[in-house]
């Protein structure tokens, strides 16, 4: 066997020693140095952030184990920019992870952590169901671990009840369509499959792409296979609260784009065009309208991000490049978004332990610098310009309309209607913290901690300049167009 | 190299503004920057307006002018593309003046001084931006650019109902902008024909003549009713009036004087130049609109009995007016437009300055509530009766000019359709002058309502300034509009060329 192979997966390889690292670090020193570990953790998961970027992109497009496992500067990209949100939430959860309360937990939480992050890495890369499983498994259940991590809470309990079997669910689901599309090909290769089935036998194809769409509904929180979202956001501890809705969704997205574009790209019109079309009308629409009269903010941003997950599944609706593209760069700059608000709500609740919409009024005048983060947050996953969200919405319905069908005209103009509907709710939450000022602020003034200064000032950074330095979105762009034959397969040639 | 180009300061500047505002401490720096800043940009746009008539005569004849295209975002191939014909110079003027007269309108604001500029002069950056633009990507940035400050500056610092009018008002401009979005995906997947570049500048869209004819009858309406929302067209004017009520003083003059202009001058800019065959078929259906909303807004006007909500439905009716004019479809019309968007903007907010002055000395905008303050403050009444007859259109002020080019140019059309439309708009003239008199009368003449009100003073030096600089500007286009005019005439002749070809 030629052992060059395993240096295809240097990504994975670096995340394995670090993971390796951070156990022996954890086993073997003392109890009583309380930030050692969470520094030691952070530094070197952004060594390994700085090593993806600096390491050659170009030609570095490999395939390893027969075709099972691919690697290409798209999926380098895209690897990237999962670690950078979980760096940032690494950064945010230090002030959590250092608290008496893990005193004795710190090591589990940072290993199960990267371990999902490992498993998403694989479900980005692998290029065969068997692989694919695998790194599903391992991206899914520690999660469910994680989110018991608050085991004094009973909500935290119910919350990985409910994970867990919902994961091992929609796996069950998952591999039930696969049984179906193994029966039809005979092969798990993704590039084999496509070219193998026969369309004739359209009933049971129909029915294995539901199967599997449904399976990997459940992940990304897909209407109607959302429900579970909710009370795991609100039972989990915030830092994997902010974990589920940005890296986990974003690692799902990409691996769903290509699922559905290498594997059943050529029954695109035929068989799973109208389901996508039907799943995007109800998840955006529903979770539009259950956000609006969310009083607590885990819950609030659950549903916003059940209908982000529909925006970005437009995406995966348009199947070029330029909607990978515009796909990989919305789940970068929700990440940006999505973890400012998140880390505005863990600095007030680790502070204050406050997480309803009404302990927010007139934050303004008592937080101005969390008020502010949590405004420019708001705009941006409302996609109002000149902030990151405007573009990423922008790119994305771009992409949406270019096949330019009627239909797909009428998808968009539902989508943008919605985005009325979630800047209303989206609002409320600016109200609160800047117009409700007659009445007291229940929130006192304090100053976070450094660390959650750092996240919040990153994704700032992010929100304010991602959008605005093309050079962001030209790249991304640009990645897509390398070897395209690893995502699109047979597809559009 | 960007900034060798004179429009992109229109953007510099108030952002440079904002960067200095961040970093004020107390409200004399705010005010300070404030005024330095808008200072500055009044006297960018005089530069820029005899700069461009000085190109025009010495015979540059492009239809843009201090044209320049920077790359963006390679894959859609939107460019920073920036370009200003005579239209466009005007409105720029006319919304530095505004910006500039708010400044001293707000010179009191309270609370927060601070943040209040601070969403004021990004509210403006989007306005310049808007204008400054030729790719419509940019310009639809700039436009959302705009909109949303409106949100916090009405919420906070607003009255009355201001957190229902501040969030109606968000949600129905923002709800035009999402048509608007999808009219310009549109425009961008037929800009070029088959196999050419595709492109979102919009002379290049022009000239290409690609859209075809059955997505022109899409895409025209959306656009349209997309601007047509912040030009206040019935049945979308319904935001205007709770809008303008609860806004604060210098964000209802910049509201009504030039953010419902990007309305109408988008209407031309975009709707009717990149689809002028639905243009010609469709109009009629706007037209009607656009009636109803001359003459609805001026009977509105009658019955209302708070100062700002008077105005409000006046703006309902002269900006109706605008749209009515631009759907003639005739250089003489549409010149009469832009005449009316700039006689409207300079005056509307001469009126909600006076208004905001008034309201806070008297604490109350009911009419009913107050009388005889000719005799109490006769500087500001004054100036309040100069804006009545410039709205109702005396000879000498700009009303009179705008709205006698806009009727001599529906006049132009012969058909009964047009006609009855023309002479059910030239009514409301009357109606306006209803409406102005009665407040004039009831409010400046009438009895002292309230002997409190004997006691309060004349304005002050900063109020004179705003108040002085806005009647001068409505007497110059009033007495001298042959320049003005010339400037925008010449700029319609590439729109009415795609609209008979």
């Amino acid at each position: 066997m030629d052992y060059s192979q395993f240096l295809v997966m240097h990504q994975e390889i670096g995340l394995l020693i670090l993971i390796l690292l951070v156990f022996l670090f954890d086993t073997f020193s003392s109890r009583q140095a309380p930030r050692g570990l969470s520094m030691f953790t952070v530094c070197l998961f952004a060594l390994v952030t700085l090593a993806g970027f600096v390491y050659p992109w170009e030609g570095s497009s490999a395939s390893a184990f027969g075709g099972m496992y691919v690697t290409s500067p798209v999926m380098t990209a895209i690897k990237n920019i999962l670690n950078v949100g979980a760096l940032i939430v690494l950064v945010q959860a230090m002030q959590w992870a250092d608290s008496e309360f893990m005193k004795m937990r710190r090591g589990e939480f940072y290993e199960l952590l990267l371990i999902t992050l490992f498993g998403m890495y694989l479900m980005i890369s692998a290029r065969h169901f068997l692989l694919f499983i695998i790194g599903l498994e391992t991206a899914s259940l520690p999660l469910a671990a994680l989110v018991a991590f608050d085991k004094q809470r009973y909500e935290s309990h119910e919350a990985a009840i409910k994970y867990l079997l919902t994961a091992v669910f929609s796996s069950a689901i998952f591999m039930m369509g696969l049984s179906f599309v193994y029966a039809l090909s005979g092969t798990l290769y993704f590039a084999d499959i496509a070219a193998s089935i026969n369309p004739e036998n359209s009933l049971m194809l129909t029915i294995a792409i539901a199967f599997v769409i449904a399976g990997m509904g459940f992940k990304l929180s897909l209407v109607p296979f959302h429900l579970w979202t909710a009370d795991v956001y609100q039972g989990a501890p915030t830092t994997v609260t902010s974990y589920l809705s940005v890296i986990s969704k974003g690692a799902a997205a990409f691996a769903f784009f290509v699922i559905m574009v290498q594997v059943f790209g050529p029954f695109y019109g035929k068989a799973w065009e109208w389901m996508l079309y039907a799943l995007i009308i109800l998840t955006i629409t529903v979770g539009n309208l259950f956000a609006l009269r969310q009083k607590n903010l885990k819950r609030f941003l659950a549903f916003s991000s059940i209908s982000q997950a529909g925006y970005i599944m437009l995406g995966v609706m348009a199947a070029t490049t330029q909607g990978l593209g515009s796909l990989m760069y919305y789940i970068l700059v929700y990440i940006f978004s999505n973890l400012a608000a998140f880390g505005v709500i863990q600095a007030i609740e680790n502070k204050t332990g406050k997480v309803d919409m009404d302990s927010y009024n007139n934050l303004y005048s008592t937080n101005p610098k969390l008020a502010f983060t949590m405004m420019l947050a708001m705009f941006s996953l409302a996609g109002i310009p000149p902030f990151a969200g405007f573009f990423s919405k922008f790119f994305i319905f771009a992409a949406a309309t270019e096949p330019g069908t009627p239909a797909l005209y009428v998808l968009v103009l539902i989508a943008l209607i919605n985005t009325i509907i979630s800047l209303y709710y989206y609002l409320l939450v600016v109200k609160a913290m800047f117009i409700n000022n007659h009445e007291a602020c229940v929130i006192p003034a304090f100053r976070s901690a450094g660390s959650e200064r750092l996240a919040m000032t990153v994704c700032i950074a992010g929100i304010m300049l991602v959008g605005i330095v093309s050079c962001v979105y030209n790249g991304l762009i640009d990645t897509t167009m390398m070897n395209p034959e690893y995502i699109f397969g047979v597809f559009g040639n | 190299m960007i900034f060798s180009n004179i429009l992109i300061y229109f953007v510099v500047i108030p952002l440079v503004m904002l960067g200095l505002l961040f970093l004020c401490r107390d409200i004399k720096q705010v005010r300070t920057v404030a005024v330095i800043g808008s200072t500055a940009l009044v006297a960018l746009s005089v530069y820029l307006l005899f700069d461009f008539i000085h190109l025009r005569q010495a015979g540059a004849d492009a239809p843009m002018l201090f044209t320049g295209s920077w790359m963006w975002f390679e894959p859609l191939n939107i460019h920073l593309a920036l370009g200003v014909d005579g239209i466009s110079v005007a409105m720029i003027l006319l919304s530095a003046i505004i910006v500039f007269a708010g400044t001293f309108a707000s010179w009191k604001i309270d609370p927060l001084p601070k943040d209040f500029f601070l969403w004021l002069i990004l509210l403006s950056t989007g306005v310049f931006g808007f204008f400054i633009s030729i790719d419509l990507f940019t310009m639809f940035m700039f436009y959302e650019v705009a909109l949303i400050p409106m949100y916090l500056l009405i919420g906070l610092w607003g009255t009355g109902r201001k957190e229902y009018s501040a969030m109606k008002l968000t949600l129905m401009l923002m709800g035009g902008s999402a048509f608007l979005l999808l009219g310009i995906l549109g425009i961008y997947y037929h800009s070029a024909p088959e196999g050419g570049q595709l492109t979102m500048n919009l002379l290049e869209i022009s000239q290409n003549g690609a859209i075809p004819h059955g997505w022109q009858t899409f895409l025209f309406p959306i656009t349209f009713v997309g601007f047509g929302v912040l030009g206040a067209m019935f049945p979308f004017h319904t935001w205007s009036p709770d809008g303008h009520a609860s806004a604060p003083t210098a964000v209802s003059m910049l509201h009504a004087g030039v953010l419902m202009k990007l309305g109408g001058y988008g209407c031309f800019r975009v709707a009717i130049y990149l689809m002028p065959q639905a243009a010609n078929e469709l109009a009629w259906i706007f037209l009607i609109l656009t009636g109803i909303s001359v003459v609805y807004g001026a009977f509105s006007a009658c019955v209302q009995t708070d100062l700002k909500y008077i105005n409000a439905y006046s703006s309902v009716s002269h900006c109706g007016m605008v749209l009515f004019a631009i759907l003639m479809l005739n250089t003489t019309a549409m010149t009469g437009a832009v005449l009316q968007m700039l006689s409207h903007g300079l005056m509307t907010a001469l009126f909600f300055a006076l208004i905001g002055m008034i309201y806070g000395r008297t604490h109350t905008r009911d009419i009913r509530l107050m009388g005889g303050l000719m005799k109490i403050m006769p500087f500001l009444a004054v100036c309040y009766v100069i804006a009545g007859m410039a709205s109702l259109g005396l000879p000498g002020l700009s009303g009179f000019v705008a709205e006698m080019t806009i009727f001599v140019g529906s006049w132009e059309h012969t058909d009964l359709f047009h006609r009855a439309f023309t002479v059910a708009a030239c009514c409301s003239i009357v109606i306006t002058a209803v409406y102005i008199l009665r407040v004039v009368g009831k409010l400046l003449f009438g009895p002292v309502q309230d002997e409190h009100h004997l006691s309060l003073t004349d304005a002050t030096w900063f109020e004179r300034l705003s108040a002085v600089t806005l009647i001068v500007c409505v007497a110059g286009i009033g007495c001298f509009p042959g320049w003005i005019s010339n400037l925008i005439h010449n700029s319609f002749l590439p729109i009415i060329e795609v609209l008979t070809k």
